[in-house]
């Protein structure tokens, strides 16, 4: 049989495909920390902690009100979004001022926070949370098989960071969003509620995050750690992709996806530490990321 | 208040020291364990409640035993773990260090207490390297072992026709050291490892690693990880069809945490090895019981269990002697008595520090064979003590035959 590089066809298509669905949620969660670093200034480390959330409030839908993960889906991304409003309103606020450290480090502190309470109540072994039965089952593509929900994962990610892409890079609102972190003081002159959009934009990225959760639950345990195992290498896939760059962070999330994929094949025991060789190689290269601006 | 308790202690203590004849004995349990990751639900909290619940039902203060806790978190860091140690030991007079979940961990603590004198009782570690090359007089090894673990599910699966297998390994010593053990129970029976992969602990997706497996057309997938890993493995195999596919899992260690994270649906079928089930006889429904009111409704595992057991035998040694002070004479003790709990029944602690028990295999029930919270294995096979753990010449131990 044909191979490439000592593996057949067939399995190394199996591992891109793997390495984009990851990738996929690489670039949903980045895209929500892009946002708000770009347009907030903000370092959000609790975007992990937002990520189980949104997972957490899935299940809690599910188990307590009974609501399925299609109503999840809308409901989860709005509470938690909510909440993000919630912090950003009370304590965020007050550190735009500053240095990024103490945004850091307030959000660091608040994710620990949420963490703890969450293992505290649910414990840290995870709970259940089922495939949706229209998305049950897979399809045999000839080289692999593809469970049908992880092809859901893939569409729906790309289109929401798309959208997400087009409305802030293209339209008249994601204008006046990039001119009002650039002068804040002058788009405020213009009549426009300058403290408001920067709240919302922080809720649309917690959303974000909260979205991705739901997306995960049903493949991965939801679990008080979920967000903290992952955070790390968002952030890596944030900087690679330039600090504020959304589109960057879309193609470099699908992009370290495929990159981390192909190692679980050729050098597995490295999988985990794939991500931060490509981030120090770059920051070398070119410090501001792939697509960033030196600002 | 408590300031006052703790001059009140050292000046017992003060007092014991002066006079070994003095009536009272100060013991102080340390409890290490993960209490804030992948672990803490099937040790953690748990260990610290079931040590507890030991000293309560021994009756120390009665013996003329003062029975002090401390506990920590180890992160899963050696480093951490073995400063901890050392501090409990050296600072607070820490006299036995117990559970200790990560065979990593718990190599590094076993060289310290070795070091200092202390004794080490081993429940949630995993590593067999324990009583092996890394075996110590000042160590006992509890609950498991992965020989034990291979052993019991090795063998029973490749009597089954389960001859062909392929790993899915955490990448450290415990890992490595079950993926090694089971390796040789299948050759000698003739079955054989067709490849393996080693992941990162703590990996969230195994799907890369399941695709390997699965074109490597093994017959059984051994799943040599454990908590979150395990469970994250097993939802991602029936996601991509394995089962379906004709190959099945083996779960080399597996606890009933994970179990009731997985949710029957995804777990049922499952076998496994274990030292203990909380639903056995009527002393072991009883410990659940109590246990699980003063835990959140998280029933015992096996290393809960083997905490229980362990401390209650180290507390009628310490008993015996009247002095926790010298970590090897209580350990000689202890393995010079037979030991007999309510959860393990009779048993003894070998030369090598191995503690010798039944372990049973369990199969995961069908969602419509549980008929209660928690209720969630059938008893497959028994394995003898005297099979159920590694040949005492076998381990490389410089204890044995010395």
């Amino acid at each position: 049989m044909h191979e490439i590089f000592g593996i057949p066809p067939q399995a190394l298509f199996g591992q891109l495909l793997l390495g984009l669905i990851n990738g996929s949620f690489y670039a949903t969660l980045s895209l929500g920390l892009a946002i708000i670093f770009g347009l907030l200034n903000i370092i959000n480390f609790t975007h992990g902690a937002q990520y189980m959330m949104g997972a957490f409030v899935a299940w809690m839908l599910l188990n307590w009100l009974g609501l399925n993960y299609w109503a999840a889906l809308v409901i989860a991304p709005v509470l938690v979004g909510a909440f993000g409003v919630l912090i950003e309103r009370t304590m965020l606020r007050h550190l735009y001022k500053l240095d990024h450290l103490y945004g850091l480090l307030l959000t660091f502190g608040l994710a620990l926070i949420i963490q703890g309470v969450f293992r505290n109540y649910f414990g840290s072994s995870g709970l259940p949370y089922r495939i949706p039965d229209a998305l049950r089952g897979g399809t045999d593509l000839g080289f692999m098989f593809m469970p049908n929900y992880r092809g859901w994962v893939i569409a729906v990610s790309l289109v929401v960071c798309l959208v997400t892409w087009f409305v802030i890079e293209k339209t008249k609102l994601g204008a006046y969003l990039r001119a009002a972190t650039e002068n804040p003081p002058l788009v405020q002159a213009f009549g426009i509620n300058v403290p408001r959009m920067v709240t919302l934009t922080y809720g649309f990225g917690v959303a974000l995050a909260a979205f991705s959760g739901v997306l995960a639950a049903p493949i991965y345990q939801v679990s008080p750690q979920m967000g903290a195992d992952l955070i790390i290498v968002v952030f890596a896939v944030v900087v690679i992709g330039g600090m504020g760059s959304i589109m960057g962070a879309i193609l470099t999330g699908f992009g370290l996806g495929v990159i981390e994929g192909l190692t679980k094949v050729f050098y597995p025991e490295a999988s985990a530490t794939v991500i931060f060789v490509v981030m120090a190689i770059v920051l070398l290269v070119k410090p501001a990321g792939l697509f960033g601006r030196v600002r | 208040m408590t300031k006052l308790k703790s001059i009140l202690a050292g000046a017992t203590a003060l007092v014991a020291l002066a006079l070994p004849a003095a009536a009272q004995t100060n013991v102080k349990i340390g409890i290490l364990s993960d209490m804030s990751s992948l672990y803490t639900d099937l040790a953690g909290a748990g260990s610290v409640l079931a040590a507890r619940m030991a000293v309560d039902d021994f009756g120390a203060a009665a013996k003329g035993l003062k029975v002090d806790f401390v506990s920590a978190d180890h992160q899963n860091k050696p480093d951490v773990g073995s400063n901890v140690v050392r501090q409990w030991i050296d600072v607070d007079k820490v006299d036995v260090i117990v559970d200790v979940p990560n065979s990593g961990v718990s190599l590094a603590v076993n060289g310290v207490v070795k070091e200092k004198n202390k004794v080490f009782l081993v429940s949630g570690a995993a590593t067999s390297a324990l009583t092996g090359p890394a075996c110590s007089p000042n160590t006992i090894h509890w609950t498991y072992d992965t020989w034990a673990l291979a052993n019991g599910t090795g063998s029973a699966i490749v009597k089954t026709g389960g001859d062909t297998w392929f790993f899915l390994t955490a990448d450290y010593a415990f890992g490595q050291q079950l993926e090694a053990d089971t390796s040789a129970v299948i050759n000698k029976m003739g079955g054989k490892i067709v490849g393996s992969v080693r992941h990162p602990l703590n990996s969230n997706d195994f799907s890369s690693f399941l695709l390997q497996a699965q074109s490597s057309k093994a017959k059984i997938i051994g799943l040599a990880n454990a908590g979150g890993d395990t469970v994250n493995s097993i939802k991602q195999a029936a996601e991509f069809g394995i089962v379906r596919g004709g190959q099945n899992l083996a779960g080399l260690l597996v606890f009933l945490t994970d179990v009731h994270a997985l949710g029957l649906d995804a777990a049922q079928g499952l076998i496994m090895t274990s030292a203990f089930y909380w639903d056995q006889n009527d002393a072991t429904r009883a410990f659940a019981k109590r246990f699980a009111a003063g835990n959140k409704g998280i029933h015992p595992t096996m290393v809960h269990a083997g905490v229980y057991s362990a401390v209650t035998h180290y507390l009628k040694a310490v008993s015996a002697l009247k002095n926790a002070a010298d970590g090897k004479a209580v350990v000689d003790k202890m393995k010079a008595t037979p030991t007999d709990d309510a959860l393990f029944g009779k048993g003894e602690v070998r030369k090598d520090g191995r503690k010798i028990h039944d372990m049973y295999l369990f199969e995961v029930k069908k969602p419509s064979e549980s008929k209660a919270p928690w209720d969630y294995y059938k008893l497959r096979a028994t394995i003898p003590a005297a099979q159920a753990f590694r040949p005492l010449a076998d381990g490389k131990c410089p204890l044995v035959g010395g």
